[in-house]
């Protein structure tokens, strides 16, 4: 079976669950680089209507990075610690890392116990 | 540090975790609502209103020849469990002390527990929610006494759900007299009446303290909607020479979409 050309250990050494991630990683790099290509084009031509067709492309292009970079959020717990963190905040991103090992240094946790959704759960 | 001023109290990181873990393992067993509801959130403790989609006409507006309609939001509701912990035991839990006594946490899990399930099933008309078994238009199925005829009360009861046009799978609250009692009885040729009434639901059947009689629900989802603010949280209030006073919090609301995705089973 082929396998991808970024793979860095051999394949049968690799998780399913590590293969998967390494897919959407890959994926999320195409798209970002996309993204990328697509708006040094717009700055480039000269033509008003290529530069409409290229525009609208890439933001198909940064749909498609939002999508993967959820399903990673939902695969890596610790990714999504990091982007709950860090997404949609407004001070200064250094301050809410600031903010964020000081709440780590006292050690009690947000309080919260996590239980959220049991919908279909016996006990 | 938020609101819960967790970082105040004389309580260690190792402390905490097992203050956590206890709650969390008490809690999970007895929130039987949000077992058959749709969840939402959490949204944080500032989230303070359910949108409905809903408006109201305002007579008189401000200038002639306006239309003004004031919109409609379900607020949310805050339940708070006080407890206390002895320093003493919190200083044996540093010490690797596993079986610190937590008997007060235990006590306001029940509580806040029975009291969401209560306001998720059967409504809590001081805070505006209107309950599972409120909202039913169908009319009660009584259970009757013996536990082995459930499973046909149960079939009857989907049977009212089904004409209805209202599709599973389904789900069973049962209070803890009736579980009990479902899990011990066995009917004719031996079948248990738990293990019939999960053919029948397709769904959970959940121990729900706190629920009179039972109600079978539409598990499909769209119908039941429990929204969090703050998600059961355990906050500090103060502490003195001998105990840490602390407390169990959440806010939420609940609202029925599908009044008729429920069938009252009355005891």
């Amino acid at each position: 079976m082929a396998q991808s050309a970024g793979l860095h250990e051999p394949g049968d050494q690799l998780s399913p669950q590590t293969i998967d991630r390494h897919r959407a990683i890959t994926s999320l790099q195409e798209e970002l680089e996309a993204i990328d290509w697509y708006d040094q084009r717009v700055d480039a031509t000269a033509d008003g209507e290529l530069a409409a067709v290229l525009a609208h492309n890439r933001d198909e292009e940064k749909e498609h990075a939002a999508m993967t970079l959820e399903w990673l959020r939902r695969h890596d717990p610790v990714l999504d610690e990091h982007l709950r963190t860090y997404l949609f905040t407004t001070e200064p991103v250094t301050e809410v890392e600031k903010e964020a090992e000081a709440g780590g240094e006292s050690g009690p946790g947000d309080g919260s116990l996590s239980i959220g959704s049991l919908k279909g759960e016996t006990l | 540090m938020n609101h819960l001023l967790r970082s105040h109290a004389p309580i260690t990181e190792s402390g905490w975790d097992q203050i956590d873990e206890e709650g969390r393992q008490r809690l999970v067993p007895a929130l039987a609502g949000r077992k058959l509801a749709d969840f939402s959130g959490p949204l944080g403790w500032q989230h303070s209103s359910t949108n409905l989609g809903r408006t109201t006409s305002i007579d008189g507006a401000p200038a002639e020849g306006l239309v003004a309609r004031q919109r409609r939001v379900l607020p949310l509701v805050e339940l708070r469990a006080d407890f206390t912990v002895s320093r003493d035991e919190v200083l044996d839990a540093d010490r690797g002390a596993l079986d610190i006594d937590l008997d007060a946490l235990d006590e306001a899990a029940r509580q806040i527990a029975m009291a969401e399930n209560v306001a998720v099933i059967h409504g809590w008309g001081e805070a505006g929610i209107v309950g599972m078994t409120e909202a039913s238009p169908h009319a009660p199925i009584s259970l009757g006494a013996d536990y082995a005829n459930y499973p046909s009360v149960v079939a009857r009861a989907v049977e009212v759900l089904l004409s209805a046009g209202i599709g599973g799978p389904y789900g069973l609250a049962l209070g803890p007299d009736g579980y009990t009692g479902v899990v011990e009885t066995t009917e004719h040729g031996g079948l248990v009446v738990f293990d019939h009434l999960r053919q029948i639901l397709g769904g959970p059947i959940v121990w729900s303290p706190g629920v009179r009689g039972a109600v079978v629900v539409s598990m499909r989802g769209g119908d039941f909607l429990f929204e969090s603010g703050e998600d059961l949280s355990i906050g500090y209030d103060h502490h003195d020479a001998d105990n840490v006073h602390l407390y169990l919090v959440e806010s939420f609301s609940f609202h029925v979409a599908s009044p008729d995705a429920a069938v009252v089973l009355s005891a």
